[in-house]
């Protein structure tokens, strides 16, 4: 860490303020400093390449022939020529992985069945958890305090607790090995997390606001649909952003409660990895075409992903 | 990345508590549970009554009909299968939250005044996006054996071969009746002496022709200057055949970069290596002497780390793990940084502190909290990691990786299940949990009371 800012940079707001302190550094520190800062970004672009590596790896060995996974490593795609061996020669890439992938019925069936099993599970906790949080926010009802500790309670519970009861409930009502099997699971294990969210942050919607609408004639049913789920977008996008991720991702729940017949799509590779090592040409383009859309989610919510994150520590 | 000045919120803290507020106007109470009817019936039946019901469960026998008490509770720490799932379970749970916690806090503190630091998280942060699944898949690439597919093999071999001398021609050995017999720990040594004037022939076989196919012809008959003693190392083969053994034809091969040594009563007493030629020459000390060839010529080639075997699993999966959630702490940590208010960086600073005094007696101590949090929340996801074990460890080393979760997930649904025993793991799960749901109440309570 230094404090030397140049004035071609544009003081970071968080960071830096101007005028905060007077700097007392001799020139000899400067330099001092300003050496520490070049070494720092060295190491963190050597950090950043490393974290990048596995990630290329992946995407590496899946635009590779069969026959060349199967002989030599993912950077062999390098080496355009004597001359520019960091350039990736194109001769030797080929989306012949992803064609086999997306004609094979089994991946895309799985990509259809982690969908039907993603977008309800979202939407689910979305609105059960906004019905919940807004009852425990702003409606009275005894004993509302120590339900609302009961469920911050649950935030913790470990998924694992569940697998074996409700395998067994499951079945007694018919849908052990079914898609609403698992959304269920999903919706039930997101709830303390998005009560919890979603209340605290319908407890920040100023009173007036739901008062002018109670005296306008509003009911309890129009207050929640017109007031409180427009104002709750931000905290409703993190939600539903992170309980996107989590069920997109998820493979234990699945691995139990879905249908092994039509399984999503990580249950599917999960399958293939038992035979890792001559079958790569499926694992990597399966795994990376599993990672776009968390990816593509990733990028585009950033901020509401973030915030998720924060709001969830200790989950 | 957020620029949220504000600590990361734990629960409970930066919003109304319980208590705190009146219900708006006149609303009854029926209305209240009908908005609560789905959650509670959701989380009564899919989360707290499967608590109560793993607790009675763990107390029956595999088929549920037996009352055993707590023997299943016993089994847990007699069965040697789960006790290496407790003891993996103990490494990651310091090991893995530690490491991603440290690298969170370095990172933070290192991109808090680089320009493409937002660059950089997101490249960091990014696999917290990606399933498990991928990541194990990922670093079942990065891990593979062959130092020719898998690249941490291919980095530790380069790593290893620039310091560790490797050997020339792995695999080689001396032409039978030659003269040359093996002696200890793979080396061969002649059984005549070599004299000074006379040529010294060693002939090897058992090389690939195509691996010596670049090297030099072999010299027929070298000579040593002042009276030392010559020889030659060869490939003693012709592809086709037709040379004699034991001499060098017309189209054998040197073999550079041999060892020779010359040994007197076991006593090593001069060495050369081979040229491109074959030839080596020894000084004239070695008149009389052995030649022997030490066991590091024909070594076989350094095939790097074997990540995935019984030792190394463990750590293995545990640094795919602080892949995915060192960029967790970073996020988290950093958002705690950018609270930290200058003046009291500027103040240590004008008191004559260093970059690194300023960091270790201001810039931690302040954060202790949110370290707390993120070390807490690690610690608890530890304690259920499972897709990362499951899909990167081997069949034959998954008992060594094996783990609570992955363990709980054998003994309820695997082929010789027991879910008296599954559901034991499950309560001894939730009970190491406890503590930090009591934690969050309390905490909620606190704030509620202010």
């Amino acid at each position: 860490m230094t404090t030397v800012s140049t004035p071609a940079r544009a003081p970071e707001p968080t960071n830096e303020r101007p005028g905060s302190g007077p700097r007392r550094r001799t020139a000899g520190a400067r330099v001092a400093a300003l050496t520490g800062h070049w070494a720092v970004r060295l190491f963190l672009v050597v950090i950043a390449l490393f974290w990048l590596m596995p990630t290329a790896g992946l995407l590496g060995s899946s635009v590779r022939d069969r026959a060349d996974i199967s002989t030599s490593g993912w950077w062999q795609i390098f080496g355009f020529s004597s001359s520019f061996p960091w350039i990736i020669d194109p001769g030797r890439l080929t989306l012949d992985n992803y064609d086999a992938l997306l004609t094979n019925a089994q991946i895309t069936d799985s990509v259809v069945t982690t969908v039907l099993i993603t977008v309800p599970a979202t939407v689910l906790v979305v609105l059960v958890a906004a019905l919940a949080g807004y009852a425990f926010a702003w409606l009275d009802f005894p004993g509302r305090d120590y339900w609302f500790l009961a469920v911050v309670g649950l935030l913790v519970v470990p998924v694992q607790v569940a697998l074996v009861p409700v395998a067994k409930l499951f079945n007694a009502l018919g849908i052990f090995e079914t898609t609403p099997g698992v959304v269920l699971f999903h919706t039930a294990f997101g709830l303390p997390f998005g009560i919890f969210l979603l209340r605290s942050f319908f407890a920040e919607i100023p009173r007036e606001l739901l008062e002018a609408a109670r005296l306008d004639g509003a009911g309890e049913i129009r207050l929640f649909t017109r007031v409180v789920l427009p104002l709750g977008g931000p905290a409703i996008a993190s939600l539903g952003i992170f309980q996107f991720l989590w069920v997109w991702n998820d493979m234990l729940v699945a691995l139990i409660f879905a249908d092994a017949a039509n399984p999503p799509i990580t249950v599917a590779l999960q399958q293939q990895v038992r035979q890792f090592g001559n079958n790569i040409d499926v694992l990597a383009p399966g795994a990376f075409l599993s990672m776009l859309i968390p990816l593509a989610v990733f990028f585009a919510f950033q901020k509401q992903f973030v915030s998720g994150v924060m709001a969830g520590a200790v989950k | 990345m957020s620029t949220d000045p504000a600590a990361p919120q734990a629960p409970g803290r930066t919003t109304g508590a319980p208590g705190a507020r009146p219900a708006v106007g006149r609303s009854r109470a029926w209305i209240a549970w009908l908005f609560l009817l789905p959650a509670l019936v959701l989380l009564g039946a899919l989360v707290a009554y499967p608590i109560a019901y793993s607790v009675y469960r763990s107390l029956f026998d595999a088929s549920g009909g037996a009352f055993v008490g707590l023997a299943n509770y016993g089994e847990i720490f007699t069965d040697s299968g789960i006790l290496t799932a407790l003891r993996n379970n103990l490494i990651w749970v310091i090991v893995a939250p530690s490491l991603a916690t440290a690298l969170g806090l370095l990172f933070a503190v290192l991109t808090e005044r680089i320009r493409w630091a937002t660059a950089f998280k997101l490249i960091v942060f990014m696999p917290m996006a990606v399933s498990m699944l991928a990541a194990g898949i990922t670093f079942r690439l990065v891990y593979e054996q062959d130092p020719e597919r898998g690249v941490a093999n291919a980095v530790w071999t380069g790593v290893h071969d620039t310091f560790a001398e490797s050997s020339p021609w792995p695999g080689a050995q001396p032409r039978e009746g030659a003269g040359l017999e093996p002696s200890d720990g793979g080396a061969f040594t002649t059984k005549a002496t070599a004299s000074a004037g006379e040529v010294a022939l060693l002939p090897l076989v058992g090389i690939p022709p195509k691996e010596a196919a670049g090297a030099q012809r072999a010299e027929p008959a070298p000579r040593a200057e002042g009276g030392g003693v010559a020889g030659v190392v060869w490939l003693d083969f012709v592809r086709g055949g037709g040379s004699e053994h034991g001499r060098v034809d017309a189209g054998e091969k040197g073999l550079a970069g041999v060892k020779v040594e010359a040994v007197k009563d076991g006593k090593r007493i001069a060495e050369a290596t081979s040229g491109p030629d074959g030839v080596f020459t020894l000084p004239p000390s070695a008149d009389g002497a052995q030649l022997r060839l030490p066991a590091s010529n024909f070594a076989a080639p350094y095939g790097g780390v074997d990540w995935l075997g019984p030792t190394l699993v463990t750590p293995a999966i545990i640094g795919s793990y602080v892949w995915m959630w060192a960029g967790f702490a970073m996020v988290l940590i950093a958002a705690g940084l950018a609270g930290i208010p200058r003046e009291l960086l500027e103040a240590a600073r004008m008191d004559g502190a260093n970059e690194w005094q300023v960091f270790r007696r201001v810039t931690v101590p302040v954060l202790a909290p949110v370290l707390g949090v993120v070390f807490v929340t690690l610690v608890i996801n530890v304690l259920k990691i499972f897709d990362l074990v499951y899909v990167i460890a081997p069949g034959a080393t998954q008992s060594d990786a094996n783990v609570l979760a992955l363990q709980l997930y054998l003994s309820s649904f695997g082929s010789s299940a027991d879910q008296g025993v599954g559901s034991a793991i499950a309560v001894v799960l939730l009970l190491l949990v406890v503590p930090v749901m009591v934690v969050n109440i309390r905490r909620l309570r606190r704030e509620s009371q202010r």
